[in-house]
């Protein structure tokens, strides 16, 4: 794994972290939410996270089995959450190397392009489906996700460092 | 990709590659499930990996007003007590009245020989969930297939209907709202019986009678009932009320809003009612070419008959 700049060790990510945090994730989507529009999805978020750490353990086959419960949870078409997921898993493992060489700051700008991306497949899956154009708060969710961003790295992590810690005292 | 690993630390297929296989696999489903519906079982199964997370992610909501509910404070509890005490009093009358009614109207039905309706079941159930999509217009209730939930029966809450059970899974059930733009509800107008169909106005929550000829006797105010002749919807159920009407001399047909009668977006308990009589079979539609031939021949031979 290459680092970026905090150049701190990490313990190796272990797989029931993973998936508590797209457990918590799924919990997050699924709270009843007022406006759906401006939440971000924190699927995608957590998803694009572990696509850039952890592209060996999180791939496309992962992201497609999450979009399908994405789906069937909410009742819209069984693979429209799947095929943006799956867009977004691939398009965060491409750019893994690249995104883990900026700061967190600059991680979140790409991570928005990212999540747009995803956003606007899912789009224009539900408009090919028939469905109007929902209006530009639509881009909300996805910026306000990009935002989470550093919270989320520093959140996902720290199972590894804290153990770090430990280790070291 | 100008730094993939050397191909004996390759784990199997490129990127690309799997990008493409899962984005044609999502889009084969895509085209199935809206097209087809071959993917109806799948989808329960989904949906039963999904149901802890959503009724966990409902449970917090629940128990704030649970809690809520049990500080609420004794006086206002008196208070309420006896504004209800007084209503059940009214309401006592009221249902002496409507089984008297009930009575007379039975006798008179019975005259007239129309069948006699029998009463509905119905089903409490609670909103536990609205789809993540806004514009899906969907909501989810706890009640599925283990609780004898069917596909197509109506929902209602205590003033009117919500919407149609869609789908059924084991645990939930997916309700359709009158609102959507593709669900279509048959109705009739109190006041004189007039027989429409109201249709889902989409994002402004309203319902539009479509079809109605422009000259159609409807008038700003008129409630809409369920009219109960497409088998579906028990009869006499409130559906809305007629708020604006648009004639246009250019257009044959009239445009009628009505607003929903029921707290489409509003409470959390609704009741799923199922009709245990069912209509006489529809008839089979006639087969316009060979029948007739069957017909004509059939008269043919009459003729020759009564000609010898």
């Amino acid at each position: 794994m290459i680092l970026g700049r905090d150049q701190t060790i990490l313990l190796p990510v272990r797989a029931s972290t993973i998936v508590a945090s797209f457990a918590l994730a799924l919990f997050l989507n699924f709270l009843p939410w007022q406006d759906l529009r401006v939440v971000p999805d924190f699927v995608a978020l957590v998803l694009a996270f572990w696509c850039v750490r952890q592209p060996r353990l999180v791939g496309l086959g992962v992201a497609w089995m999450l979009g399908l419960l994405s789906d069937a949870g909410n009742g819209v078409l069984l693979g429209q959450h799947a095929l943006s997921y799956s867009l977004l898993a691939f398009l965060a493992i491409w750019m893994s190397r690249r995104i883990l060489w900026f700061g967190v700051g600059l991680q979140a700008l790409h991570v928005a392009v990212l999540l747009l991306v995803a956003q606007a497949v899912a789009l224009l899956v539900r408009m090919a489906a028939g469905d109007a154009f929902p209006g530009w708060t639509v881009v909300v969710g996805p910026l306000l996700g990009a935002a989470l961003w550093p919270a989320a790295t520093w959140l996902l992590l720290l199972p590894q460092r804290r153990a770090e810690r430990e280790a070291a005292i | 990709m100008d730094h993939s690993p050397p191909p004996f630390f390759k784990r199997g297929p490129a990127p690309l590659a799997r990008l493409f296989f899962f984005a044609s696999l999502s889009l084969a489903l895509l085209v199935i499930d809206a097209r087809f519906r071959y993917v109806e079982g799948l989808r329960s199964w989904l949906a039963l990996a999904a149901y802890p997370l959503q009724r966990a992610a409902t449970a917090p909501i629940e128990l704030g007003e649970r809690v809520s509910g049990y500080f609420a404070s004794q006086a206002w509890l008196i208070e309420d007590n006896e504004r209800l005490r007084a209503q059940a009093l009214a309401y006592a009358q009221d249902a002496q009245r409507y089984r008297f009614a009930q009575a007379e109207a039975d006798q008179l039905r019975r005259l007239i020989g129309a069948a006699e309706r029998l009463a509905v079941r119905a089903v409490p159930a609670e909103i536990i969930y609205t789809g993540r999509d806004p514009y899906s217009h969907r909501i989810f209730i706890g009640r599925g297939a283990i609780h004898d939930v069917h596909a197509g029966s109506p929902v209602a809450d205590y003033a009117g209907v919500i919407g149609q059970v869609t789908r059924v899974h084991p645990l939930l059930s997916e309700v359709t709202l009158i609102t959507n733009p593709d669900q279509a509800v048959p109705v009739e107008v109190v006041r004189n019986g007039l027989r429409a169909v109201a249709f889902g106005g989409g994002a402004s929550g309203m319902l539009e009678l479509r079809y109605m000829p422009a000259n159609a006797d409807v008038q700003n105010g008129d409630r809409l009932i369920t009219s109960g002749i497409d088998g579906t919807y028990p009869a006499g159920l409130p559906v809305g009320e007629v708020v604006r009407i648009e004639r246009d001399a250019d257009q044959s047909f009239a445009r009628v809003i009505a607003a929903p009668a029921a707290g489409i977006d509003r409470g959390r308990y609704v009741l799923v009612v199922s009709r245990e009589t069912a209509l006489p079979e529809r008839p089979a539609e006639a087969q316009p070419g060979k029948e007739r031939r069957a017909e004509r021949s059939r008269r043919a031979r009459k003729d020759a008959d009564d000609s010898r």
